[in-house]
């Protein structure tokens, strides 16, 4: 019979942690940031398809960084998750936190249960009436959850864009400006000269509070050129209408 | 819809595959779903009943307005109930029938095309949007045969072909597309003798809105269970428009304009013969 190595709980938690942290780390970085008027998510992805930030309710928003598959079945997940908890009680029931909790489950039961951590790490923001009802969780492939306030920084090279988004980031900065700080920050390399990414290769998103119902928006590119007070756009083709609409009087 | 016993999210959460709510309920908890039921055999007593709703096509959209009285038996059971609701972003819905599973079905409907959305990051089609429709219809036939039908009235700004259409339903769930208007509901028959004298081809979305109302108040005229405009209580009917700007309620002070207008019209005067009311 064969008998499996032993192997300490101490070593085989930093081994998968190990190889987790390697997995994300691989990915383009996602910025999220509050301002005056909402919140904003901003990541460099040329994909007009495949997208790193999402709307998942009303108020509720999602943003990834890690292994795509991955990441895509967790919020599609959480769409199923928000949809039916407002179809069975009503859709203020809906809350980022219940959801960021069945996250943190989800993620923290795959880690020490399977072979394979999810090498994923998201960020559930929810937009509030003013901008101390905000809240923006961040969730790790454990499965620990952090409540932040202001500004996040997901995905490779984390901490280094952490500190310098700390630095120029402040409470009540408008949407121009989030934007100009976020495009900034996702643009600079620890090591080499900071890159200047245009438009076209960003995806932007914001959970805008003066929307009635769904606050979800995504930027495209022209209106993200515009935000950075930039004319020379490049060739750009205009995202789907999605969420981008008219106002909808709710009957 | 709680977590399962290790908190984690249930598998029928993760499966991938739908990106239909109502498939994904049907897999998870039925029992959630309005259609599809076995009810044991006898008579439903009697419930809510909702009544007339039209819709017709204009140039560059369409406008759909229903009345604001549902009725139970003899009895009026509310006279500001809405029957008309936004599908989504370029889609309206009306409802006639039994109240309570048609407002369920609504409900249920919206949050279809929104979960579709959200999921696959685009629009449904408008025919997709319809069909959709007619399969949820076509799951509460068992119900229909006990007298608890549902008949809804869909339409919508097609952003392929850059028109208004319309689509109307029965209840095995059969899906016709009308080309220029129709009516449901109890007052259905006298509103669609309305709009074949007063429809015409290349209408103004302002026309559209009073000929939908002139129907609903011919309608009123004729069926006990349609309510006409109430200007002593200020009650309008509900009339939206779907254009490429997207669904758009008609705003009370228009509608109150409109009905007065229509009112000023129909009062008789002491001439005999005059102008058609």
């Amino acid at each position: 019979m064969n008998m499996p190595f032993y192997v300490s709980p101490e070593q085989l938690m930093k081994d998968r942690a190990d190889y987790a942290r390697k997995g994300i780390a691989r990915g383009r970085s996602v910025v999220v940031l509050a301002y005056d008027g909402g919140i904003a998510f901003a990541t460099e992805n040329p994909s007009r398809a495949l997208h790193k930030v999402s709307e998942i309710y009303d108020r509720i928003a999602f943003a990834a960084v890690g292994k795509y598959n991955e990441f895509e079945n967790l919020r599609v997940a959480g769409v199923r998750y928000a949809d039916l908890r407002g179809y069975s009680y009503d859709r203020a029931d809906v809350s980022a936190r219940a959801l960021a909790n069945a996250y943190a489950q989800t993620l923290g039961t795959v880690f020490t249960t399977e072979s394979k951590p999810l090498e994923v790490e998201l960020v559930v923001a929810e937009v509030g009436r003013t901008p101390d009802d905000d809240q923006i969780y961040r969730l790790s492939y454990d499965g620990s959850v952090a409540d932040e306030h202001g500004h996040v920084v997901m995905g490779g090279q984390a901490e280094h864009l952490s500190e310098r988004l700390s630095t120029q980031w402040r409470a009540g900065m408008g949407l121009a400006d989030v934007v100009k700080v976020a495009v900034a920050v996702l643009g600079t390399q620890p090591d080499g000269e900071d890159r200047v990414l245009q438009p076209g290769q960003l995806e932007v998103a914001v959970l805008d509070r003066t929307r009635p119902r769904r606050a979800f928006r995504r930027l495209a590119a022209p209106q993200v050129a515009d935000l950075l007070g930039r004319d020379d756009v490049p060739e750009v083709d205009t995202a789907a209408p999605e969420g981008d609409g008219p106002p909808t009087e709710q009957g | 819809m709680t977590p399962d016993s290790h908190g984690r999210l249930p598998a029928s959460f993760t499966t991938p595959g739908t990106s239909s709510f109502l498939d994904f309920l049907a897999q998870h908890d039925p029992s959630l779903l309005p259609v599809g039921r076995n009810l044991p055999g006898g008579d439903v007593p009697g419930t809510t009943h909702g009544t007339t709703i039209v819709a017709l096509a204009f140039d560059g959209g369409i406008v759909m307005a229903g009345d604001r009285r549902a009725t139970a038996g003899s009895m009026i059971a509310s006279r500001h109930i809405e029957k008309v609701f936004p599908a989504d972003e370029y889609s309206a819905v009306g409802i006639a029938g039994t109240a309570g599973l048609a407002l369920e079905l609504v409900r249920l409907f919206q949050l279809e095309l929104e979960h579709y959305e959200k999921i696959e990051g685009t629009l449904l089609s408008l025919d997709g949007k319809a069909n959709r429709l007619a399969t949820m219809i076509r799951g509460s036939l068992g119900l229909a045969m006990q007298g608890l039908a549902v008949i809804p009235l869909f339409g919508g700004y097609d952003l392929e072909r850059r028109t208004g259409r319309i689509f109307s339903f029965d209840v095995t769930g059969g899906r016709y597309e009308e080309t220029e208007y129709h009516a449901v509901g109890s007052g259905a028959v006298f509103a669609r003798g309305s709009l074949k004298k007063l429809w015409w081809s290349g209408m103004t979305a302002a026309d559209a809105v009073r000929v939908a109302v002139h129907a609903l108040v011919d309608a009123s005229d004729d069926d006990s269970a349609t309510g006409g405009p109430d200007a002593s209580r200020q009650i309008w009917p509900i009339v939206a428009t779907v254009t490429e700007a997207g669904y758009l309620r008609v705003s009370a002070d228009t509608l109150a304009e409109v009905s007065a207008e229509i009112e000023a019209k129909r009062r008789a005067a002491d001439a005999t013969g005059g102008e058609p009311r």
